[in-house]
C-alpha cells in the first residue's frame, strides 16, 4: 500500500494543486468532516495517531453522501471507518471495502501545512464519484 | 508466453453455474492454456439466482451481483452480454450469435441452465402473466403491482401456479408487494418434494398465517380477462379476481441448441452428460440445470457448482467425475423455516422414521433413520429448522444420540460441529468438509466466520451452514468467546463492571488497558453507552463525541439519503394545541416531511444537518426537547387517556406516563427502553408489549417487565401485583438501572429477562430476589444510581444550543459551512416530500 500512497503523492506533488481544507483543529481525532471541492465530496478523518486519510464521501452501497459521518476505528492493523447507514467498513488508507470483495471508494492525497489541512483533488476530479 | 496456442473455450450462458466454471478455470489454469468467451443472454452479468427473491426485500442488482472482481480484466477473459447463441456448427467448430458473431471453439460448455414451465392453460399469455426466474421478471412483477395500485381499488391479489420452494417464495414476493397472494398446487400438499404429509400440513398452517391463501389438491383451468383484472377459475371451481398470475409450476432444462445440433438429450430433456460431464460430442460439456446426468436434472445450485469443477479439472488433464447430490433444501420464507435433507421421504428400503409433531406451536420434526437405527438418512423441519445446519451433515453416519432426543423439542441433545468427523459435509452448496475448513483457520491463521468465507467460500450460498462456523473456529483452537468485538474479549456487562469499578472515564484508557486496537462501530457505541450510565455529563464533549454512531452525534435519527430526522419528547403522547402548532409551523418553514410515529409523538423528517440547531433553536424556545429518537435510551413512555376522561378508567395513567417519561428520559442503555401505562385492564397502551408496563387496577398498579414488539414480539411479564406508586416508581428505577448494568450489548429487556432463567433458575424470581428482596445487597446502590441520574437530567438539545462550540460541527462541509449538501434532493408525494436517492454506484476493481 505504501507504493500506491507515495505514487499518488508523487502525482499530486507534480501538479501541486492542494485545496486547503479548515483549519487542524477543525479536524478532531477520529471523526470525520466533509468537504466540497468543486462537485467532488471528500471525508476526511484524522486517526489516533495524527495520520490524516481522505476518501470519497460517497457511501457506494447507498449512494448518500454520508461516509465522513462514520465510526473510525481498526480491524486488525488497519485504519477503517464503518459507514453510517449500513455499517460496511472501508480500509482508510486504499478505499477498499472489507465487507464486499471488490469495492472501492476513491481516496485522495491529504497533509497538513502550516495549520491548514490541504486535500489534493486535482488530476483525480475524473474518478469523482458524483 | 506459452509456447502452444491458447485453446479457447466458449461458454454459453452466463449464469451462476456458468460464471463458477469461468472463475474455477481462471484459478486453476495457472499455466495459461485456455482463454475463455462467454456469451449471456440475460442484459447482466451473472447474478445470485438462489437469493433473487431478496431483491424485494430491498437488496439491490449490484448486490446480487456474482462475479467475483477481475474475472474479465485479463485479455484472455471476454464476456458478451445480451447477446444469445443461436446455433451450434459442430462439423466447423463454431457457434453464432443472434447479433451475428461468429466464434471458433476448441471446447464448448453449455450452461444454460432452465425456463419455467408454464402449464398450457388457456389465457396463460395474457398481460399480467409472469415467470419466477430473472431480475427482469422481477422487474416486471413490480411494475405490474404499480400499475395494478393505480387502478384497482381496495385489495390487490396475485395467484402463483406452484405450491413448491419457488412458488412459496414467489407468494412471499406477492405479498411484499402488497398483494393477498394465492397458491394453488396440484398435489395435495405444499412442497410435495421436500414435505410429507404430516409435513405439509403444518406448513400449510404457517403459510396460511402470513396470509396466504392455499388451494391444493387443484389447479387452475382458465385465465381471463375480467374488468380490467383477470378472472382465474381453478379446477375445484373456485373463481379469483386478481392482478397478477406467477407461473412457477416447475422448471425445463434448455436444451434446444443441443437437441438442434444433434446432441443427445434425455427422455425427459435436458442435454445427455456423462459423470465427466461430457456430451456425445466429446469437445462439448454440459453443466448446471441444462445437464441431464444418469437421468437426473438437478434444480439446484450446488450439484451444477460440482459439475463446473468437474468440467474444469478435465480441461487441465485431470480425471474428475460427478457423483450425485445433495439434494437438501431450506426455504427462506420469510418467519418459516422448512428445511428437508436426505432421505427425506423414507424411500430406503426398511427406513425406520421418528416424528416429533407439536400442533401447539406449529412445529414438525422427522429423522429417517436405518432399519436398524443407527444411521442417519434423512429429515424433514417444519416451523423450526434450527437443527438443520447440525443435522444435516450426519445424513450417511452413526446417529450420535438416541433419535428422539436428538429432534426433541427442548432438552433435547446439543448437536454441533464438534460431534462431525473431519470428512462431514459442512457447506454443501459450495462442498466444503469441516476438515477443509479447519485446515484453512489453521493455514492462513483465520480468526473469525468472514476470514472462513472469504477463503473456503463456506456460508456464501444460501447461508444456513454459517451456525456451524464459529464453532468451527473454536474447535480450531481460535479464542472466539463472548467478547465484544476484536478488540474487546470481555462482554458489555463485564466491561461496565471494569469501568465502574476502576473509574475508566475515556475510551483510549479502557482500550489501552483492557483490549486491543483503535475501536470499531460495535465496541465504540457500547462503550459510550456505558460512560453516558455512569457519568453524567454530556454525551458529546471530548473524546466521548467520536465515539458515538451518527444519529448520537448529531442528536437526530440518519436517513437513507443522509438528512436527519427530529423527534421532540411528547411525555406521555400528551401535548398543548401552542406547541403542536409549533411544530407544524416548524415543519413548514423548514420544508420537512411529517409522520406521527408510533410512539405517540411526531416525526420530522428531511433535515439537513446544518438546519438541525436552527429547527431545535425553536423547538427549544417553544419548550420542547430532545425525545431521544436517536439514542440507545429511554423513548416513549406511551399512555392511554386514563381516568380523567375514560369511563371505564380506573387511575390517572395519562398523569403517570407523563411522570415516568419526564423521570426516566435522557437515560441511555444497552438498547432502547420503552414504557407503557393503561388506566385499566382494557389496555389501550399496549404496555405489556412493552420493556416497562404499567396496568391501572382498583387497588394500584400492576407492574409487568420485558415485552417487545419488533421482530420477535413477547408479552411482559407480570413482575408485582395492585403496588402503590412509590413501590411500582421504585422497583421501575431498580429495574432499569440493572438492565442497564448487566445487559449486553443491544439486548432489549425481553431477551436480557429471558437469558435470566438459564440452568433450570426462574428468571423472574430472580428478578425480584434481587430488585425487591437485595439479594445481592446492591438496591442501595441502584437507588443511588437512579436518584442521581435524576438529579443531574438536563436536555442535551438546549446544552447544545448554548455552546458555540458544540454547534461546530453541524455543517455539511467544513469548508463551505454555508452551503447545503447538492447531493440530497426531494421529490414530491401527497403533497409532502420524499428523498431522491442516488442508488449504489459499487466501482469494483481487481
Ligand atoms: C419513527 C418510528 C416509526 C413511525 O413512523 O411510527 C420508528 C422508526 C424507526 N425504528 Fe422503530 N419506530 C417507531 C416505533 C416503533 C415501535 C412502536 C412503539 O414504540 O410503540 C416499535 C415496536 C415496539 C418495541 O420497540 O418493542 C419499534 C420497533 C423497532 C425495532 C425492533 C426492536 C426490537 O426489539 O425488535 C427497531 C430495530 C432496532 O432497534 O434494532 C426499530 C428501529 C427503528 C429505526 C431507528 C430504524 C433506523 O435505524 O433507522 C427507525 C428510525 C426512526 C427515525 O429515523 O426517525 N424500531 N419501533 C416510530 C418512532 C416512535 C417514537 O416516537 O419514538
Ligand atoms: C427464485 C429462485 C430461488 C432459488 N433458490 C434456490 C435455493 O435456495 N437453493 C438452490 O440450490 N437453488 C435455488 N435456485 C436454483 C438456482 O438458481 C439454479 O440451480 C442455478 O441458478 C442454476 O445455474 P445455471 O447456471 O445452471 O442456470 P442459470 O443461473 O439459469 O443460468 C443460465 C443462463 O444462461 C442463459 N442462457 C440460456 N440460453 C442461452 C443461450 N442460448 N445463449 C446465451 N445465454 C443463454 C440464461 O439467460 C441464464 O442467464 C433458485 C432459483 C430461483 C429462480
Ligand atoms: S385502557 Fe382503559 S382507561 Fe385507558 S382508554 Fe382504554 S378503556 Fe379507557
Ligand atoms: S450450505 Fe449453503 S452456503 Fe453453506
Amino acid at each position: 500500500m505504501r507504493t500506491v500512497e507515495a505514487v499518488e503523492a508523487a502525482k499530486a506533488m507534480e501538479t501541486d494543486v492542494w485545496d486547503s481544507v479548515c483549519g487542524s483543529r477543525d479536524l478532531p481525532v477520529e471523526r470525520g468532516v466533509a468537504a466540497l471541492l468543486g462537485d467532488v465530496q471528500v471525508a476526511i478523518f484524522r486517526t489516533y495517531d495524527g495520520a490524516l486519510f481522505a476518501v470519497g464521501n460517497q457511501d457506494p452501497f447507498t449512494g448518500a453522501f454520508v461516509l465522513s459521518r462514520g465510526i473510525v476505528g481498526s480491524r486488525g492493523e488497519t485504519p477503517t471507518v464503518a459507514s453510517p447507514l449500513h455499517k460496511q467498513v472501508f480500509d482508510l488508507r486504499t478505499g477498499r471495502c472489507l465487507d464486499s470483495d471488490g469495492v472501492v471508494i476513491p481516496t485522495y492525497p491529504v497533509r497538513e501545512r502550516d495549520g491548514y489541512v490541504e486535500v489534493h483533488v486535482g488530476t483525480e476530479a475524473g474518478r469523482a464519484s458524483r | 508466453m506459452p509456447a502452444t496456442r491458447r485453446k479457447h473455450v466458449v461458454v454459453v450462458g452466463n449464469g451462476m453455474v456458468g460464471q463458477r466454471f469461468v472463475e474455477t478455470l481462471r484459478q486453476r489454469d495457472t499455466g495459461g492454456r485456455f482463454s475463455i468467451t462467454v456469451v449471456g443472454e440475460e442484459p447482466r452479468r451473472a447474478y445470485d439466482r438462489v437469493a433473487l427473491s431478496s431483491y424485494f426485500d430491498g437488496v439491490s442488482a449490484a448486490e446480487l451481483d456474482l462475479v467475483a472482481a477481475g474475472t474479465y480484466d485479463s485479455p484472455h477473459a471476454t464476456l458478451h452480454l445480451d447477446e444469445s447463441v443461436a446455433a451450434i456448427d459442430r462439423a466447423a467448430s463454431t457457434v453464432t450469435t443472434s447479433r451475428g458473431r461468429t466464434l471458433d471453439y476448441d471446447v464448448l460448455v453449455l450452461a444454460t441452465g432452465s425456463y419455467p414451465f408454464v402449464p398450457p392453460v388457456p389465457g396463460r399469455d395474457l398481460d399480467g402473466c409472469f415467470v419466477y426466474r430473472t431480475l427482469d421478471d422481477l422487474d416486471a412483477i413490480r411494475a405490474a403491482a404499480a400499475a395494478a395500485a393505480e387502478h384497482t381499488r381496495g385489495r390487490r391479489a396475485g395467484l402463483v401456479v406452484g405450491g413448491g420452494l419457488l412458488g412459496l417464495e414467489a407468494a412471499r414476493a406477492l405479498r411484499l408487494l402488497g398483494m393477498s397472494p394465492h397458491v394453488v398446487e396440484l398435489a395435495p400438499r405444499l412442497m410435495p418434494l421436500q414435505v410429507d404429509e404430516p409435513g405439509g400440513a403444518v406448513l400449510r398452517r404457517l403459510i396460511e398465517r402470513l396470509g396466504v391463501t392455499v388451494h391444493t389438491a387443484t389447479s387452475v383451468a382458465a385465465v381471463e380477462p375480467s374488468g380490467g383484472r383477470l378472472l382465474a377459475t381453478l379446477a375445484n371451481g373456485t373463481e379469483l379476481d386478481l392482478d397478477v398470475v406467477v407461473f412457477s409450476a416447475g422448471i425445463r432444462p434448455r436444451d434446444q441448441l443441443a437437441r438442434e445440433c444433434g446432441l443427445a438429450v434425455g427422455p425427459r430433456g435436458g442435454v445427455a452428460v456423462d459423470a465427466r460431464c461430457r456430451t456425445t460430442d466429446e469437445s462439448i460439456y454440459a453443466i448446471g440445470e441444462c445437464a441431464v446426468v444418469d437421468g437426473h436434472v438437478y434444480g439446484l445450485v450446488a450439484p451444477g457448482y460440482d459439475m463446473a469443477s468437474v468440467v474444469a479439472e478435465q480441461l487441465l488433464g485431470r480425471d474428475a467425475t460427478f457423483t450425485g447430490a445433495d439434494l437438501s433444501t431450506k426455504l427462506k420464507l420469510l418467519g418459516v423455516d422448512v428445511a428437508s435433507f436426505g432421505d427425506a421421504l423414507a424411500a430406503t428400503a426398511g427406513a425406520l422414521e421418528v416424528r416429533v409433531e407439536n400442533a401447539v406451536e406449529n412445529t414438525y420434526a422427522k429423522i429417517v433413520v436405518s432399519d436398524d437405527a443407527s444411521t442417519l438418512l434423512g429429515g424433514i423441519l417444519v416451523g423450526d429448522a434450527s437443527r438443520y445446519a447440525a443435522l444435516r451433515p450426519l445424513v450417511g453416519r452413526r446417529l450420535p444420540a438416541d433419535p428422539v432426543a436428538m429432534i426433541a423439542p427442548t432438552g433435547g441433545v446439543d448437536l454441533d460441529a464438534g460431534a462431525l468427523p473431519r470428512e462431514a459435509q459442512i457447506c454443501s452448496c459450495n462442498d466444503v468438509s469441516k476438515g477443509a475448513i479447519l485446515d484453512s483457520i489453521v493455514e492462513h491463521g483465520l480468526t473469525d466466520v468472514a476470514g472462513i468465507k472469504a477463503c473456503t467460500r463456506a456460508g456464501t450460498t444460501c447461508g444456513s451452514c454459517v451456525a456451524l462456523l464459529k464453532p468451527l473456529l473454536a474447535e480450531a483452537g481460535v479464542e472466539v468467546g463472548t467478547g465484544l468485538c476484536e478488540h474487546f474479549d470481555v462482554t458489555r456487562a463485564e466491561l461496565f463492571e471494569i469501568a465502574r469499578s476502576q473509574r475508566i472515564g475515556t475510551f483510549t484508557e479502557l482500550v489501552q488497558r483492557h483490549g486491543r486496537g483503535r475501536g470499531c462501530d460495535t465496541c465504540k457505541p457500547a462503550v459510550a453507552s456505558i460512560l453516558a450510565s455512569l457519568g453524567h455529563g454530556y454525551v458529546l464533549d471530548g473524546e466521548q463525541a467520536a465515539l458515538q454512531d451518527t444519529n448520537d452525534h448529531f442528536l437526530a435519527n440518519l436517513q437513507k439519503n443522509g438528512t436527519y430526522s427530529v423527534v421532540p419528547r411528547v411525555p406521555g403522547g400528551e401535548i398543548t394545541p401552542e406547541k403542536l402548532i409549533v411544530i407544524g409551523e416548524v415543519a413548514r418553514d423548514f420544508g420537512l416531511y411529517v409522520k406521527i410515529t408510533g410512539g405517540q409523538r411526531v416525526d420530522l423528517f428531511g433535515a439537513r444537518v446544518e438546519q438541525l440547531p436552527l429547527i431545535w433553536r425553536r423547538l427549544v424556545d417553544a419548550g420542547m426537547e430532545s425525545g431521544h429518537a436517536y439514542g440507545k435510551a429511554m423513548r416513549t413512555v406511551k399512555s392511554c387517556v386514563g381516568s380523567t376522561w375514560c369511563r371505564y378508567g380506573v387511575q390517572d395513567s395519562a398523569g403517570l406516563a407523563i411522570d415516568l417519561e419526564l423521570r426516566y428520559r435522557g437515560i441511555r442503555g444497552p438498547h432502547k427502553i420503552k414504557a407503557g401505562v393503561s388506566g385499566c385492564a382494557r389496555e389501550c397502551a399496549e404496555a405489556q408489549g412493552k420493556d416497562i408496563g404499567v396496568i391501572a387496577t382498583d387497588a394500584g398498579w400492576n407492574l409487568y417487565v420485558g415485552g417487545n414488539g419488533g421482530a420477535r414480539p413477547r408479552h411482559a411479564d407480570l413482575f408485582l401485583t395492585s403496588v402503590d406508586t412509590r413501590t411500582l416508581v421504585r422497583a421501575i428505577d431498580r429495574f432499569i438501572m440493572f438492565y442497564v448494568r448487566t445487559a449486553d450489548r443491544l439486548q432489549r429487556t425481553s431477551t436480557w429477562v429471558e437469558s435470566l432463567s438459564a440452568d433450570g433458575q426462574d428468571g423472574l424470581a430472580y428478578l425480584r430476589g434481587v430488585l425487591v428482596d437485595d439479594s445481592l445487597g446492591i438496591c442501595a446502590e441502584l437507588d443511588a444510581a437512579m436518584e442521581s441520574h435524576v438529579a443531574h437530567y438536563s436536555d442535551e438539545w438546549a446544552d447544545t444550543l448554548a455552546d458555540p462550540e458544540r454547534l461546530r460541527r453541524f455543517v455539511s462541509f467544513v469548508n463551505a459551512p454555508e452551503v447545503p449538501d447538492p447531493s440530497i434532493q426531494w421529490a414530491p408525494e401527497r403533497g409532502q416530500i420524499k428523498p431522491l436517492i442516488a442508488g449504489p454506484t459499487l466501482e469494483v476493481v481487481s
